[in-house]
């Protein structure tokens, strides 16, 4: 290939024929299913996710806490005492994993073709607004390489809601099994998937290594990281299942609040 | 535009068809013209439309239709062949392996950029005209043939294979472990199809150049080889604009060669420019641990003195022992 390397300096591609304007493609494929479905289904956890945080409570007055389950939008040491009746408690915290996932590689990646439509679809011409283009390189996406710093405030919260769901099924009157422990469980199973295949993740434990044989540590970082690897693999339907779960249990347990359901547990 | 051909109609007729808002920018054509084409008819069975573009770069470019009676197991380069052979003699396709391992054969077919060695008609909708365009990002010379020679340019700025000066070739060492994830970056056929795709070097025209993402994979190969010394970053920040990509993975999804290039390659090195440039924790750790000043911030790889090539005694190697020629940077190894 090469023995000397030259400048890219000024280098710039030629242009080429390729169709401009948005939407300009040879495809004839559906091309646009997966963007508007993508950017719908985001759209509406999103929304429902500022509803639960911002309004339940606020505004209706619906606790985020029922039969010793809380809310998985609310960090446990934020009682909210001392709040001002309309700011949520979980604001404290929140602003974490909305951090974690507005820069997750994945979540990235969905909303920039679905909302951004940059691009819409591949091989698919873009918006003329996208004329001076800089993404990552310059503000506000090069705060996208912040992501590991929400990764290592998210490592915390996912511990303290393993905390949280473990002391779920003790409940001050006495150890059960409801089925709110069990939504809670699977979701921060999912949760933990999430975060588990998180790229910044699998390149702190191992990624960054260049040689994975060279000491004991480094080949117990490769076994590590070829764990995370595999996760990783899958990271976008954590990302989903994950997302779809933290909602579900919200709603579950805002509807214990409301009397519309009684969880059904078994007491030992 | 002829619709789906009848079985014995193959190749009877070749339509200049108007060309389409696609090739809108490229001037017009000898529209609605017919071309009759002294061809024989196949054997009956099942014939494709193939819609191929045509013309010189700069002149009138047009949509061709070409009737091609389709075996079993043909693919589309098959189709352009026998269209070379029966019909249009001065057709223009590169193309060399038929094998999928050279990655000469790349076209956008149906506006999916693909081998068309490796893409099978039967895989497509034979009821609709197949269009065959050549790779859009590139410019233009003749038919399906475009100018690729950019990208070589691109390669030549990247910074060789750098082992250790001091330690002779018998002396590497390296554990299958440590390349198992490089040998999926030397798939790469260099058949420029991610090159083609990705929307920053066919959408975009920026300010500074994207080197793209099979420079990305190949820069990955040689950041992550056990031994090799030099350290890229500063370059894929500053010169190869590594910000530019914003992961949206349509290279990874063209790849021929199945290689994860977004996962794999393209992510992994974001987190290495951001454990240099933009991780406020790495950067106090070092301030406490006394290791700042690294490279000066946008120095410019590749690291030959004054940015001279290297003296006439360093030999250009083939890839995979290019030694640079020069000493290498000194390599810091990462604090865990
Ligand atoms: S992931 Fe990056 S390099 Fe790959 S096609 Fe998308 S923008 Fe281009
Ligand atoms: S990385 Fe894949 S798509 Fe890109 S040039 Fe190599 S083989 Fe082709
Ligand atoms: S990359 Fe998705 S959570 Fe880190
Ligand atoms: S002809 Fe070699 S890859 Fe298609």
């Amino acid at each position: 290939m090469t023995g000397q390397a030259t400048s890219l300096r000024g280098i710039l591609k030629p242009r080429g024929t390729a169709p401009t304007g948005a939407g300009a493609t040879s495809r004839r494929d559906d091309w646009l299913a997966a963007p508007l479905n993508v950017g719908f289904w985001l759209a509406v956890l999103v929304l429902y996710a500022t509803f639960s945080a911002l309004v339940w409570e606020p505004v209706f007055g619906v606790a985020h806490e029922a039969d010793g389950y809380l809310s998985p939008f609310y960090a446990p040491f934020v009682s909210g005492e001392g709040f001002p009746a309309w700011l949520s408690p979980a604001l404290v915290t929140l602003w974490i994993p909305i951090g974690f996932r507005v820069t997750c590689y994945y979540f990235r990646r969905a909303y920039y073709r679905a909302y951004l439509a940059d691009p819409p679809a591949c091989a698919v011409g873009e918006p003329r607004i996208h004329g001076r283009y800089r993404m990552e390189n310059a503000l506000p996406f090069i705060l996208q390489n912040l992501h590991r710093l929400f990764l290592y405030l998210a490592v915390v919260l996912l511990a303290i809601h393993w905390i949280e769901v473990v002391t779920s099924f003790f409940p001050a009157s006495g150890a059960r099994i409801g089925l709110g422990s069990v939504l809670l469980l699977a979701d921060i199973t999912l949760l933990t998937g999430y975060v588990s295949s998180c790229h910044s993740l699998r390149h702190i434990v191992g990624g960054r290594l260049d040689c994975f044989s060279c000491s004991t540590i480094n080949r117990t970082r490769h076994g590590a990281w070829k764990i995370l690897s595999g996760l990783n693999a899958n990271h976008m339907v954590w990302a989903w299942a994950s997302l779809f779960s933290i909602v579900l249990v919200d709603i579950y347990i805002h509807l214990l609040a409301l009397g519309v359901l009684v969880d059904p547990a078994i007491r030992l | 535009m002829t619709g789906p051909r009848q079985p014995g109609e193959a190749g009877r007729a070749v339509t200049v068809v108007e060309p389409t808002e696609v090739t809108a920018a490229s001037g017009p054509a000898t529209a609605g013209q017919v071309i009759e084409a002294a061809v024989p008819a196949e054997a009956a069975g099942a014939t494709a439309t193939l819609r191929v573009f045509r013309g010189e770069a700069g002149q009138d470019t047009r949509f061709e239709d070409f009737a091609v009676p389709v075996q079993e197991g043909m693919v589309v380069l098959d189709a352009l062949h026998w269209i070379q052979g029966n019909a249009a003699p001065d057709l223009a396709v590169r193309w060399n392996c038929k094998a999928a391992k050279c990655g000469s054969c790349s076209a956008e077919v149906n506006g999916h950029p693909r081998l068309t060695c490796k893409t099978r008609l039967s895989d497509l909708d034979l009821a609709e005209p197949i269009t065959v365009e050549p790779m859009r990002s590139f410019p233009h010379i003749r038919d399906l043939v475009t100018d690729v020679s950019w990208n070589y340019a691109v390669n030549r700025t990247i910074q060789p294979f750098t082992p250790p000066a001091d330690l002779p070739q018998s002396e590497w060492r390296w554990q299958q472990a440590d390349i198992d994830r490089l040998q999926e970056f030397r798939k790469c056929i260099e058949c420029f199809l991610c090159q083609d795709v990705c929307h920053v070097l066919r959408s975009h025209e920026t300010e500074r150049p994207f080197m793209g993402p099979r420079y990305l994979v190949r820069t990955a190969g040689l950041e992550m080889h056990p031994i090799d010394q030099a350290d890229r970053r500063p370059y894929l920040k500053e010169l190869g604009n590594i910000g530019y990509c914003n992961i949206t993975k349509c290279c990874t999804e063209v790849c021929p060669e199945h290689i994860a290039i977004t996962d794999n390659a393209i992510i992994p090195l974001k987190e290495r420019v951001a454990d240099r440039y933009y991780d406020p924790l790495r950067w106090a750790w070092r301030v406490l641990r006394g290791r700042l000043p690294e490279l000066p911030v946008g120095r410019e790889l590749p690291v030959f003195p004054g940015g001279q090539p290297p003296a006439a005694s360093a030999d250009p190697q083939a890839d995979g022992s290019e030694a640079a020629g020069t000493s290498p940077p000194e390599r810091r190894d990462e604090p865990s």
